[in-house]
């Protein structure tokens, strides 16, 4: 079993983060998979990529918008939704209590962060999961941002990218949640007959609910290298076939090998990926910025592409 | 305990019993004994009153799963006439789970898809315990997409522990067949009525249940994951799964209230299963009742107030 089989239970809540290496947090952090100790400044100007074996850490929705949008004229929207608790919902602890608790500790609302900006020039509507909050399930203030974000992407008639890292429906809002899925899907739908571009990307991990709606319903479907897609966790799976799964299992790989998903993009390239497709699908031209022309040029000029960098096991 | 009967109604078990016993005694016409039969089915009527009256959310979740408790092909051939029976995907198979086809209403013709268990040990096997794959989905998604072609309503039936998680599942879409059946039957051009008959469990059930109008019979449950499910995430014990089931309300009359669910359909005394008749003729009023409305609207209408509904869960 690999250290991700044994902190993914089936809902997907354990973020990265805490699990972390033993190494104090400051300049140098350690990677989770090849357990290289890292320079935080080098890993930061590589997307939070392990520089040595090229892992995708985890990261956070405002740091994912960061690294994606362009960095004028961004805007966030709809920052005025926040969960509701209509059941009154009570475990150990009040759902209430521990939205609370997610708030002062991610310093968000809820587990999805819109922004409007460009991506290359082109004007998108971009949607982050927060992980962090509440493993980024899906309530009802996710499936509301998400569909207001899609419908402004559809007023305006410009592209919806969504980045989705999440564990699932929320159960402490139970129906409620359930019906965030239909309705994420119809507008998605919608985007799709009135020929808006949405596109999908999944970053580790994305289970149940929001797997079953939001994240595979892309007019184009990305994955993160080797990050973790499926409808049932794998531990549910496990008790239910009372067999070891195989190996990659619900990965990036898996999920292209099986028709679901376009492709695998890394991290450093999401940019000129998704800005090329869109360019296409929308019949726009990019604006690259001065910044980004003098990256290519380099990488032209001394050929150090970071996917050439190997992949240790 | 009498496997006939859940953990809560032994009592009613204990008297049925009594009853069955003096039947036989009574053959020779005592008069005695028919007025204690008499006075028992009485009791046990009442106690069955009394008991149904108060259950909690966890009773319910096992009224809803009962052994007894009718399935979708008890349903059909009451409810319908001349069902024709539609297999397949055209992709990869056919799931016995969902089962579908083209039947009538009385006179009208309707399409049918439902969520099967299956009765008999083999039978489950055969139905997967009602636990459909992606083939399921897309075989329903295929017969939907038939009934807009051809103009016929949509009635599905949802009784489902879940959508099959399993390798093959995984492998072939499970999420992605849900996800496009939730996406499409938000705009299909034609009416869909969808019924929980017994256990509604999350985007399994879903899958099959987007559409104008949503009923529950009065003991179904409806969930986002299962009571067991939630306890073990949350509780960290399966045993608290009356727990989780009372908190994440899980009954016809609270979803009713939030207005998730359009309407509830009231069971016979003692559960669906004491009376499959009277359930199946009361079932078949709502759905006419409820088509003679929709099909009242102009379709645009329908489909904007079916969008305008999907949109506002939650608000």
């Amino acid at each position: 079993m690999s250290w991700i089989d044994k902190i993914l239970p089936s809902g997907v809540r354990t973020g990265e983060g805490e699990k972390r290496a033993s190494v104090p947090e400051g300049l140098w952090k350690k990677c989770v998979k090849c357990e290289a100790v890292l320079y935080r400044p080098d890993l930061e100007r590589n997307d939070d990529v392990c520089p040595k074996c090229d892992h995708h850490m985890r990261i956070g929705a405002r740091r994912r918008l960061d690294v994606f949008l362009d960095e004028e004229g961004r805007e966030e929207v709809f920052t005025d939704i926040e969960p509701v608790d209509r059941l009154k919902f009570k475990d150990k602890k009040r759902y209430r209590d521990r939205l609370t608790a997610a708030q002062k500790s991610t310093g968000e609302k809820d587990a999805l962060i819109a922004m409007r900006g460009t991506l290359q020039g082109l004007p998108v509507v971009v949607v982050a999961f927060e992980f962090k909050f509440h493993g980024g399930s899906m309530g009802y203030a996710v499936g509301e941002k998400f569909t207001r974000a899609a419908q402004l992407s559809l007023a305006e008639n410009i592209p919806l990218v969504c980045f989705s890292a999440s564990g699932g429906a929320r159960m402490q809002e139970a129906l409620i949640s359930l019906m965030q899925m239909a309705k994420t899907s119809a507008v998605i739908e919608r985007m799709k007959q009135q020929s808006v571009p949405y596109i999908s990307v999944m970053t580790d991990p994305i289970y149940g609910g929001v797997s079953a709606s939001l994240a595979l319903l892309g007019d184009i479907n990305v994955a993160e290298p080797d990050a973790r897609a499926g409808f049932a966790g794998p531990n549910i799976i496990e008790q239910t076939i009372r067999q070891k799964l195989p190996k990659g299992f619900q990965r990036s790989e898996f999920l292209l090998e099986h028709g679901a998903i376009d492709m695998i993009v890394h991290r450093n390239d999401m940019r000129d990926t998704l800005a090329r497709i869109l360019s296409k699908l929308s019949h726009q031209a990019l604006n690259h910025s001065e910044q980004e022309q003098e990256q290519e040029q380099r990488e032209t000029e001394d050929g150090a592409d970071v996917e050439a960098i190997e992949v240790d096991e | 305990m009498n496997p006939n009967y859940l953990d809560f109604e032994q009592p009613i078990a204990e008297l049925e019993v009594k009853i069955e016993e003096l039947q036989l005694v009574g053959s020779d016409n005592d008069l005695n004994i028919s007025a204690e039969i008499e006075t028992l089915r009485e009791k046990s009527s009442k106690l069955t009153e009394k008991i149904y009256s108060n259950l909690s959310a966890w009773d319910i979740v096992k009224v809803a799963r009962h052994p007894q408790r009718p399935y979708t092909m008890d349903y059909i051939p009451r409810i319908f006439s001349e069902f024709d029976e539609l297999h397949g995907d055209r992709h990869f198979a056919d799931d016995n789970a969902i089962v579908g086809g083209i039947a009538r209403l009385d006179d009208k013709p309707i399409m049918v898809i439902g969520q099967e268990k299956g009765r008999a040990v083999k039978d489950k096997v055969m139905r997967n315990f009602g636990m459909p794959k992606p083939e399921g989905y897309r075989k329903a998604l295929r017969l939907m997409e038939m009934a807009e072609r051809f103009k016929l309503p949509v009635v599905t039936l949802i009784d489902t522990p879940g959508a099959y998680p399993g390798i093959d599942s995984e492998e072939r879409g499970i999420s992605e067949s849900i996800a496009q059946n939730l996406a499409v039957m938000s705009r299909l051009a034609t009416p869909i009525i969808s019924i929980v008959i017994g256990e509604g469990s999350s985007g399994g059930a879903l899958g099959i249940g987007v559409g104008d109008h949503l009923a529950m019979l009065q003991y179904s449950t409806y969930f986002v994951i299962s009571p067991e499910g939630c306890a073990n995430i949350i509780w960290k014990s399966s045993e608290n799964a009356p727990d989780a089931a009372e908190a994440m309300g899980v009954t016809s009359d609270i979803l009713k209230d939030m207005g998730i669910v359009d309407a509830t359909i009231e069971e016979p005394m003692g559960g669906a299963h004491r009376d499959v008749d009277l359930i199946s003729e009361r079932i078949k009023a709502h759905i006419a009742a409820e088509l003679t409305v929709l099909e009242q609207l102009p379709v645009e209408d329908m489909l904007a107030k079916r969008y305008q509904r999907l949109m506002s869960y939650g608000n």
